[in-house]
């Protein structure tokens, strides 16, 4: 009977993992049909290998959108583990007063849709003259990320044992290193979760970089919308597009594999 | 409470990201040389454009031209905020017909009348109803680069095959029978959009609905949504749909259509013009085995839509002279011949000039449809597209900012109705609410 069990959990998991999978492996083989066989119905899954798409992706300089796309990710992580790290650790291990509150705010500002501010940003953006502008894209991304990443390191810090800060204290240690060369190593998995977090919400976002950029700082998201034609084939290019848009992402999520599964376990204990 | 020196070292610190930030800016080009950007959408004439742009530049030494192609509903949005907010961003915009009037009124476009008034270029030639349908008050505010009205497309050999036959002019309910006749379980009757959104179910839906003798308002800015009319006319939309068009209609817009009249599972076809070209392209299973006739109509002479992807230059821009020359050479004649020339005559774009149906390199490789695209064209109204007199220029849409918003409401009602999960009078009636508050706004 546990046998049955068990050989049911597994058959009910690796179905969860084909339908979950199952889209990917499609822009997969889809990417390398032609248009025609890529919107063929019924599907076909023998076909001769087409590489058009890719030709196209080069031909738009598909490269360009995808170093701003690198780039605002990057800028926007870092801001916002510069950030966010020392206020997890002041929210904490070294608690202030009204810590409920002041979680509760840094929350908040996610409650806001991102239409509702759009306005407002653009003509910010617009004032300063940074429309276009990948370091200021990059700002918005990390401002729209720190919330998160405040709340993920902070459940990181709290698994951090206190003994471990107090010895460390009383051996001397200042604050700085306190922070630098005892707590953050513990919580290095954590950090590797929320680096990735935030890299993929700045990598995949779509809906403000359609906006506020318009050329120099356009990046890969709406690259791939605007293979969207409405009079015309595009699923065999749209599909190579967004092949080559997931790669770095799934790379880095291949990478930091080991750290991620640590790092989510860590937050998921508490 | 903060103290003076970190007041003073905020302070700075957001001074130098400014500044930082704006020395990142994208810069305009050096030396007198002009960059000229141009938002427009993905369609097979704006990539013929882009790369042709190589010919405009070299005939124009120090004027680059930088193509952002966006997806429809993108460009809609980032021009819009562009445009409105005076952002100057874009030199050259590609907008729709819909927008033409709306934003030229609201003085977000430049007044083309004068820069378009020479003798070369030949304004004059645009089709007539293009032209009057991007203009207000005499003024014109953009420039069509490519145009399209609707027609209906059936496949010849099996209508031969039921023995069926349809005229140039047809009636609905001849293409009615001429549906349910050929109807087989393989292949439907007739492909027709049920896919909701103001864009998709409602551009054929609207021509139905006017040759009815509905409209969406009345003179006085009064919904008609759930008039009789417009009831009649959704309601033989959805029989039809029901009784002889393709399985899961609301699945379907302008490509599933396409494809499945490629693939012979669709017998008919009422779509946009421009559609036809496919159907006649050289890879096109179903080329030469086509027929065309005029949009079917009911009580009007004419139902066919009217529709264009126009040029126009924002009136913020800073490169007005240069923008202006792009525009005038991208829906030149001298253009049209170099799409020709370099690209193939198939490719030049449709709809915009009425010498281009004289060319004889054109004529043949578009004899197919090309007259009957041009023949449809001149022939459609959009002062007065329906039996009634409406408050606004253009047919398968109401030139106001809210109609997006409303044609996508209730098309999905609609949508809800040919799905069979509603019926045809409740969904016209609840969209007769959200139509009214539209149109109070207008009054």
């Amino acid at each position: 009977m546990r046998k049955l069990k068990n050989s049911l959990i597994t058959s009910l998991t690796w179905l969860i993992v084909i339908i979950f999978f199952f889209p990917v492996f499609w822009m997969f083989i889809n990417a390398f049909k032609s248009e025609q066989d890529a919107s063929a119905i019924p599907p076909t899954l023998i076909f001769e290998p087409n590489f058009s798409g890719f030709q196209r992706l080069m031909d738009r300089g598909m490269a360009d959108y995808l170093l701003n796309s690198l780039t605002s990710s990057v800028l926007s992580t870092l801001i916002v583990l510069l950030l966010a790290i020392p206020a997890a650790y002041a929210l904490s291990i070294r608690p202030i007063k009204k810590i409920q509150d002041v979680l509760f705010f840094f929350i908040s500002t996610r409650f806001l849709p991102a239409a509702a501010s759009l306005l407002p940003l653009y003509m910010i953006f617009k004032s300063l003259g940074v429309l276009d502008n990948i370091n200021a894209l990059s700002l918005v991304y990390a401002a729209m990320n720190l919330p998160i990443a405040v709340w993920m390191m902070r459940s990181f810090f709290n698994e951090v044992p206190m003994e471990i800060v107090e010895a460390a204290q009383i051996d001397g240690a200042n604050f700085r290193t306190e922070l630098i060369r005892i707590v953050l190593p513990i919580v290095l998995p954590g950090i590797a979760a929320v680096a990735l977090i935030c890299f993929i919400f700045s990598w995949n976002e779509y809906f403000l970089a359609t906006l506020l950029t318009t050329s120099d700082a356009k990046t890969a998201p709406p690259f791939l919308a605007s293979f969207v034609d409405g009079r015309g084939l595009f699923l065999g290019v749209l599909s190579a597009a967004s092949m080559v848009a997931a790669l770095p992402v799934l790379i880095a999520g291949w990478i930091a594999q080991k750290q991620l599964v640590r790092g989510l376990a860590m937050g998921a204990v508490k | 409470m903060l103290s003076k020196k970190r007041v003073i070292t905020f302070g700075a610190m957001l001074g130098i990201s400014a500044l930082a930030l704006s020395g990142c800016a994208a810069s305009t080009g050096a030396g007198g040389d002009v960059t000229l950007t141009l938002a427009t959408v993905n369609n097979g004439n704006m990539v013929d454009m882009e790369s042709l742009k190589g010919e405009f530049e070299a005939a124009n030494p120090g004027i680059k031209v930088n193509f952002q192609v966006m997806e429809e509903g993108d460009l809609r949005s980032a021009v819009t905020a562009d445009v409105a907010n005076a952002a100057g961003q874009y030199d050259i915009v590609t907008i729709g017909a819909y927008e033409v009037p709306q934003w030229g009124a609201n003085g977000w476009l430049t007044d083309l009348t004068e820069g378009l008034n020479d003798g070369s270029y030949d304004v004059e030639d645009i089709l007539p109803p293009v032209r009057s349908a991007l203009s207000v008050d005499g003024k014109q505010y953009a420039v069509p680069f490519y145009g399209e009205s609707s027609i209906l497309m059936y496949n010849k050999e099996i209508l031969d095959a039921a023995g069926q036959k349809l005229s140039k002019n047809p009636t609905w309910q001849e293409v009615a029978a001429v549906a349910k006749a050929v109807k087989t379980d393989d292949v439907a009757g007739i492909c027709l959009r049920g896919k909701p959104g103001w864009g998709d179910l409602f551009a054929p839906l609207t021509t139905v609905v006017q040759t009815f003798g509905g409209s969406w308002y009345d003179m006085n800015w009064d919904a008609q949504v759930n008039s009789p009319a417009f009831v009649e006319a959704v309601t033989f939309y959805k029989n039809l749909l029901d009784e002889a068009g393709q399985p899961n209609p609301v699945d379907y817009s302008f490509n599933e259509c396409l494809n499945a009249l490629k693939e012979g599972k669709v017998a008919m076809w009422y779509d946009a013009s421009v559609a036809a070209s496919f159907l006649e392209a050289d890879d096109s299973p179903v080329k030469g085995k086509l027929a065309y006739s005029h949009a079917p109509v009911v009580k009007t002479k004419e139902s066919g839509w009217l529709w264009s992807w126009n040029l126009a230059v924002p009136a913020n821009t800073k490169n007005k002279d240069a923008a202006i020359k792009f525009v005038k050479w991208a829906t030149s004649k001298e253009y049209h011949n170099l799409v020709g020339t370099k690209l193939g005559w198939s490719k030049v774009p449709p709809g915009a000039r009425i010498s281009t149906y004289s060319i004889p390199e054109y004529k043949e490789a578009s004899a197919a449809y090309g007259p009957i695209t041009l023949e449809v064209m001149n022939a459609v109204n959009p002062v007065q597209p329906g039996v009634n007199p409406q408050p606004w220029v253009g047919i398968q849409y109401v030139a106001i900012p809210e109609f997006q918003e409303v044609g996508n409401q209730v098309a999905q009602l609609v949508a809800d109705a040919i799905a069979g999960r509603t019926t045809v009078k409740e969904a016209l009636d609840k969209g007769q609410k959200i139509a009214q508050v539209a149109g109070d706004a207008q009054k």
